[in-house]
């Protein structure tokens, strides 16, 4: 679970990173550069496919389990530590798992915008014009909304995942775990605003192809 | 009759040895072919189930609470004696036997004192082997502390927590066993009855206190580790369950009652509060280490301790015992405070509490200092009274806190019931008169590693494994009994809580047979102790019913037991007109108010057998005698 | 002072509980919390109605037999304190109090606020010792250990098995009571021999025992009445790592 949700966070941040490359307008020559070692992607992709899979069953195992454990509520609960976030792994998860699968047949698949797809669309250099189709996508308020809706799951999910997948694997200790917490929930907060900044500047236009 | 310890003859330092050499062994094939029944499952009764299950005899193991590893041992704060002499300061096993001796006011056997100090070094050995985190020092060695008054460093310790941290050990060999199919446990499980059958113990009577089923378990021994007796004064520092019942019943049984009136008052209890208290809680001794004992030199001096000039306060212990001053010896500080108490210079909203004052110590020390010390129990202190003790002297009284007496016992921890074992505190045998702090957790071990495996063989080698079935008529008619108990204690409906006459018979037990015992005042417990259990009988109201849980029906059964016992305490008090160790008669004191032991007409052990509750019990006795040692008088002046 | 009380009332193991409302009148701040129930019980036997069920024994903090959740707190509102050693001074006259049992699969209710909680002795019978015979061990001081080790079992050892980590945890989990012991135990060099063994049995004994996974929701720290760490969870976890990777090496 917990290795499976670092390698997830861990491709989470490389995708970031790579999609910034949306402002210095060399988004097109990356995913260019990527797609001309297919053996890589597919290996990745499987990789990838392999990471998701066993952490969504194994999450929603767990989340079973765990109900399980617990079959009776107090009348009055107060929580001490556990959080929102905490307490809805689940649903922050899945509904990563949805916009995922939304993600990959606009983004990958390219059928659901299929006028702004990169595979038809090509840039001036000749590339596949991939920018473009996020800056037309993203144009779209809906999009953006679904976007920006699950950048907030996903930031929820990982506030609370990346600590504690530290603590899952025997990485922190008494003395560094307050350290992990706070690092954990500074990096999926700079991965929200990574990602959010996308959809949200794009749409309000300061960023354009 | 003179009864007979059974000790073996010889050199003290070699009558184990050779005892053991003695002993008949059991065949390991047929050892799991005997069944034991350990009742209890505090230090002495864990420690006895994992190590007899060990050797491979087929063990039953049964507790009142839902876990085993809940004993009251587990309170044990202060830390368990051995005669290691890792700090080399000059102890040796003689000197811990004499200190203890010594510290029992002579009124202990010599041979099983011995085999105590002896086998206190094997003790701590096996609780390291367990993973006991005893305090240690830099180095990675076993760190000692000097305790309870003793001139030497023979104390081991773990945080204030050495009662837990020795009975988790104890616990988890007991677990273990459990899951290697050699013990079964039985928590939850409170035993009413002891079977005897052709004048030998054969199996026990129990109720489950869960569904109130009430059954017998057949054995060919029953080892009773069940505890002290303390809660017969109602306020003391045993938990809420602890009793005298599976003692006491034993004892109606025909088992002997050795030395009840040897009880230990504790000097640093948190007092009283007000009716409402259930129990009172001990303040390791440690703190008379920095605190000064005191009370108002005035009578009803109403004001703050700290608006109390220092010319009138009473330092009654440093004024009295100028040789030992705060840290004199337990008996002593219990009874100097409750005198000053009696005279009305009690401190506290009750009268009943003198300062144990700190301010001293801090202006010597710093209060860092005095923090890293005592911090814990200062915030104990503050967490049951809401005072804080660094601006303000703390509050102490005595309390009830061991038993020294119990059911007698031969060297082989056997009572003279045949094949019923006693181990413990519910036995009398180690501590005398009175006990040295941390000897208790120090005799429970002892009696459960290292005593009973051996001794116990020396009688079942003899039985015949298996030979009665809980399908004898015993066992039928002793459920019946027990059943029928619990059908009048339900069917009496009165107007009067179980707790109400407790608190009744802990007000006239403290009263009369508490720490200081007059004829006259026993002669009036004696009275007074009869009429309210026939009160008892006629006005308990016990609510519910005998086939579910019913915790007022447990608490019913445990005081009724008190009401009887209570009177063979007083009785015992009465007969020992002396004073020793932690039995005072103030017929009998010295000049200066010290103890007045007299060993040419007491040094005996007084063993009680019932003979009917409307009947005076015949008093055994076995006379003492001293190889080794000569009896000295105490004095701490 | 006076109290609204809501108490959980339940007959038996197999019957439907509910929140009863009690009144307790006239109750001293210099009462524990277990007292001002006392009191209620006497109040209730003499109007002739069944005292409430508790379990309780030693009332200072030790043996870990108390258990009530009291206002969606196990063992109260005061930190590092069980409801035996809570004292009245800490609630206001008219105050509401919720008190419930603790609640999880493993503890089932046997009656009103007491549970039956031999799963915790379970998963210690599946390991949590070390296996040795009695008599026959070395010297208590042939094995050195470092004051380091030492001071952090006995930290772990101070679990006084009350199983309000349980009782907090959302997902019913007795990961921080199991690791306390794992980690008494496999901070001495006594304890390592069985140290792998021990950690993967434990674990899975505690799935088995009907308690759920740790997810870290951190709740169980905060309730435990000893201060036992969740540090000793990772520790738990580094343990398990440690066992399967030597397992498949
Ligand atoms: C607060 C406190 C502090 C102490 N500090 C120290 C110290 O620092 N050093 C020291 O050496 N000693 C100390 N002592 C004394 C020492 O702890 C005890 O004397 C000793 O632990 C008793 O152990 P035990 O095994 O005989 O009985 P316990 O530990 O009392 O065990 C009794 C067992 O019997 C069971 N039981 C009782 N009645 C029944 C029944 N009817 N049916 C079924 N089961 C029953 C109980 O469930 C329990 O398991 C202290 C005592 C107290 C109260
Ligand atoms: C696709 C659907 C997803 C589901 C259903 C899901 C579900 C869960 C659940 C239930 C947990 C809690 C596990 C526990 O209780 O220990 C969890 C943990 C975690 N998830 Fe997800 N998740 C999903 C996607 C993701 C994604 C996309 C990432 C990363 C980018 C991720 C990263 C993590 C991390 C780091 C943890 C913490 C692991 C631990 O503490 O052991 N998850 N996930
Ligand atoms: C604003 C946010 C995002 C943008 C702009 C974005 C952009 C893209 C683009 C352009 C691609 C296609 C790349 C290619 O085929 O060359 C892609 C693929 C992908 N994205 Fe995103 N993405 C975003 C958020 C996310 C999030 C939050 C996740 C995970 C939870 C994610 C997971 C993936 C995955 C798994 C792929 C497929 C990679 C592959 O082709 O193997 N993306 N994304
Ligand atoms: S870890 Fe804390 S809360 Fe859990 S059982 Fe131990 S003492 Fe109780
Ligand atoms: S609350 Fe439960 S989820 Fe883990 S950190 Fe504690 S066991
Ligand atoms: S009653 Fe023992 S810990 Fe509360």
């Amino acid at each position: 679970m917990a290795v499976t949700g670092q390698i997830l966070v861990l491709f989470i941040i490389i995708h970031m990173i790579g999609n910034s490359a949306i402002y210095s307008g060399g988004l097109n020559a990356y995913a260019d550069r990527l797609h001309s070692l297919p053996l890589l992607v597919w290996i990745f992709r499987l990789v990838m496919l392999t990471m998701f899979s066993l952490h969504i069953v194994f999450g929603i195992g767990l989340y079973l389990e765990n109900r399980k454990a617990k079959p009776d509520e107090y009348a009055i609960r107060k929580d001490m530590r556990a959080t929102f976030a905490s307490k809805n792994m689940v649903w922050t998860g899945l509904l990563t798992g949805v916009f995922l699968v939304y993600h990959l047949l606009h983004f990958t698949i390219q059928i659901i915008h299929p006028e702004s797809a990169a595979l038809s669309n090509s840039d001036a250099s000749g590339l596949p014009d991939v920018s473009g189709m996020v800056v037309q996508s993203f144009q779209d308020a809906g999009v953006s909304a679904v976007y920006v809706f699950a950048v907030t799951a996903l930031f929820l999910h990982l506030s609370h995942g990346i600590q504690s997948s530290f603590q899952s694997t025997g990485i922190s200790s008494e003395r560094t775990l307050p350290v992990i917490i706070k690092t954990g929930a500074i990096t999926a907060l700079v991965l929200f605003l990574g990602y959010v900044s996308i959809p949200v500047l794009i749409y309000i236009g300061l960023v354009k192809g | 009759m003179l009864l007979d310890g059974k000790c073996p003859s010889g050199p003290l330092s070699e009558k184990w040895e050779r005892h053991r050499q003695n002993l008949k062994l059991v065949n390991p094939a047929n050892k799991r072919k005997y069944t034991i029944l350990v009742v209890g499952t505090g230090l002495a009764g864990a420690s006895a189930a994992a190590t007899l299950g060990e050797l491979g005899y087929n063990v039953e193991a049964f507790c009142y609470q839902d876990s085993p590893r809940r004993g009251h041992s587990i309170a044990a704060q202060g830390g368990i004696n051995a005669a290691k002499n890792y700090p080399n300061d000059g102890d040796s096993i003689f000197r811990l036997f004499y200190d203890t001796i010594k510290g029992g006011d002579f009124r202990a056997r010599e041979a099983n004192v011995y085999r105590l100090a002896m086998l206190s070094n094997n003790i701590i050995d096996q609780c390291v082997a367990q993973g006991v985190p005893f305090a240690r020092d830099y180095a990675g060695y076993l760190d000692n502390r000097s305790f309870g008054g003793a001139q030497v460093s023979r104390t081991f310790y773990a945080r204030g927590q050495t009662g837990q941290q020795l009975l988790l050990g104890a616990y988890a060999a007991l677990m273990r066993q459990v899951k290697a199919g050699t013990v079964r446990l039985h928590p939850r499980s409170e035993m009413l009855d002891v079977v005897i059958i052709d004048g030998e113990a054969k199996g026990i009577t129990v109720r489950d206190m869960v569904t109130g089923h009430v059954g017998s378990y057949a054995g060919d021994a029953v080892c009773l580790c069940t505890g002290g007796y303390a809660n017969v004064f109602y306020l003391s520092t045993n938990a809420m369950g602890s009793n005298v019942t599976a003692a006491y019943r034993a004892y109606k049984k025909g088992a002997f009652f050795a030395n009840p009136c040897y009880t230990q008052i504790h000097p640093t209890c948190i007092p009283v509060s007000g009716e409402h208290q259930s129990k009172l809680t001990l303040m390791s001794e440690s703190l008379r280490n920095d605190g000064r004992v005191w009370v108002p030199k005035m009578n009803g001096d109403k004001r703050t301790p700290n608006e109390i000039p220092h010319a009138e306060r009473d330092y009654f212990l440093e004024r009295k015992y100028p040789g030992f001053g705060n840290l004199a010896p337990r008996d002593i500080a219990s009874r100097s405070a409750k005198e000053v108490c009696d005279e009305g210079r009690g401190t506290g909203s009750s009268g009943f509490g003198v300062y144990l004052d700190f301010e001293d110590a801090i202006k010597r020390l710093g209060e860092s200092v005095i923090r890293e010390r005592y911090g814990n129990l200062f915030e104990m202190y503050d967490r049951i009274t809401g005072e804080d003790a660094y601006k303000q002297p703390m509050r102490i009284y005595p309390a009830p806190h061991y038993t020294m007496g119990g059911l007698w016992v031969d060297y082989n921890l056997q009572s003279n019931v045949p094949g019923l074992f006693v181990l413990g505190e519910a036995n009398f045998s180690d501590h005398g008169a009175n006990r040295l702090g941390a000897s208790a957790l120090m005799q429970g071990l002892a009696d459960g590693y290292f005593v009973i495996p051996y001794t116990i063989a020396g009688y079942l080698a003899q039985a015949v494994p298996g030979r009665v079935t809980a399908a004898h008529p015993a066992f039928i008619k002793s459920i019946e009994d027990v059943n029928s108990l619990t059908k009048k204690l339900l069917s009496i409906n009165g107007k009067k809580t179980v707790n109400d006459f407790h608190r009744e018979l802990g007000r006239i037990m403290w009263e009369h047979v508490g720490m200081a015992r007059s004829e006259e005042g026993l002669k009036r417990a004696l009275k007074l102790i009869p009429e309210l259990r026939s009160e008892f009988w006629q006005n308990v109201k016990v609510p519910g019913s005998s086939e579910n849980l019913n915790q007022e029906l447990e608490k019913a059964g445990r005081v009724a037991d008190f009401l009887e016992f209570g009177e063979l305490m007083a009785r015992d008090a009465l007969n020992r007109e002396e004073s020793c160790g932690g039995h005072f008669r103030v017929e009998h004191q010295m000049p200066d108010g010290e103890a007045k032991r007299d060993d040419k007409n007491y040094c005996y052990v007084a063993a009680w057998e019932f003979k009917g509750l409307n009947y005076e019990p015949d008093m055994h006795k076995e006379p003492l005698t001293f190889e080794n040692v000569a009896l000295a008088v105490r004095s701490y002046k | 002072m006076n109290l609204t009380l809501f108490i959980w009332r339940q007959k038996g193991r197999d019957t439907k509980g509910s929140l009863e409302q009690y009144e307790a009148k006239d109750i001293s701040t210099e009462m524990s919390f277990l007292e001002m129930l006392d009191e209620v019980n006497e109040q209730l036997i003499k109007n002739n109605q069944e005292p409430i069920a508790f379990d309780h024994d030693c009332r200072e903090g030790i043996c870990g037999m108390c258990s009530q959740v009291i206002n969606g707190v196990p063992h109260g509102p005061q930190q590092r304190t069980t409801v035996c050693q809570l004292h009245m001074r800490h609630f206001k006259d008219g105050d509401s109090i919720y008190i419930e049992p603790w609640r999880a699969r493993a503890f089932p209710v046997i009656k009103d606020l007491i549970t039956d909680r031999s799963s915790m002795d379970s998963i210690i019978q599946a390991g949590g010792y070390i296996s040795v015979h009695t008599g026959g061990v070395p010297d208590a001081n042939a094995v050195l250990i470092s004051k380091e080790n030492a001071d952090t079992a006995m930290d772990a050892s101070e679990c006084i098995g009350c199983g309000a980590c349980v009782a907090a945890c959302p997902n019913g989990s007795a990961m921080l009571f199991t690791a306390a012991k794992i980690t008494h135990l496999a901070s001495l060099p006594q304890g390592q021999i069985e140290a792998a063994r021990r950690v993967c049995i434990m674990t899975e004994a505690m799935l088995q025992n009907g308690f759920g996974n740790c997810s870290n929701h951190y709740e169980c720290q905060a309730a435990c009445p000893k201060g036992i760490r969740v540090s000793f969870i990772a520790k738990l976890n580094r343990e398990f790592m440690k066992a399967h990777l030597k397992d498949s090496v």
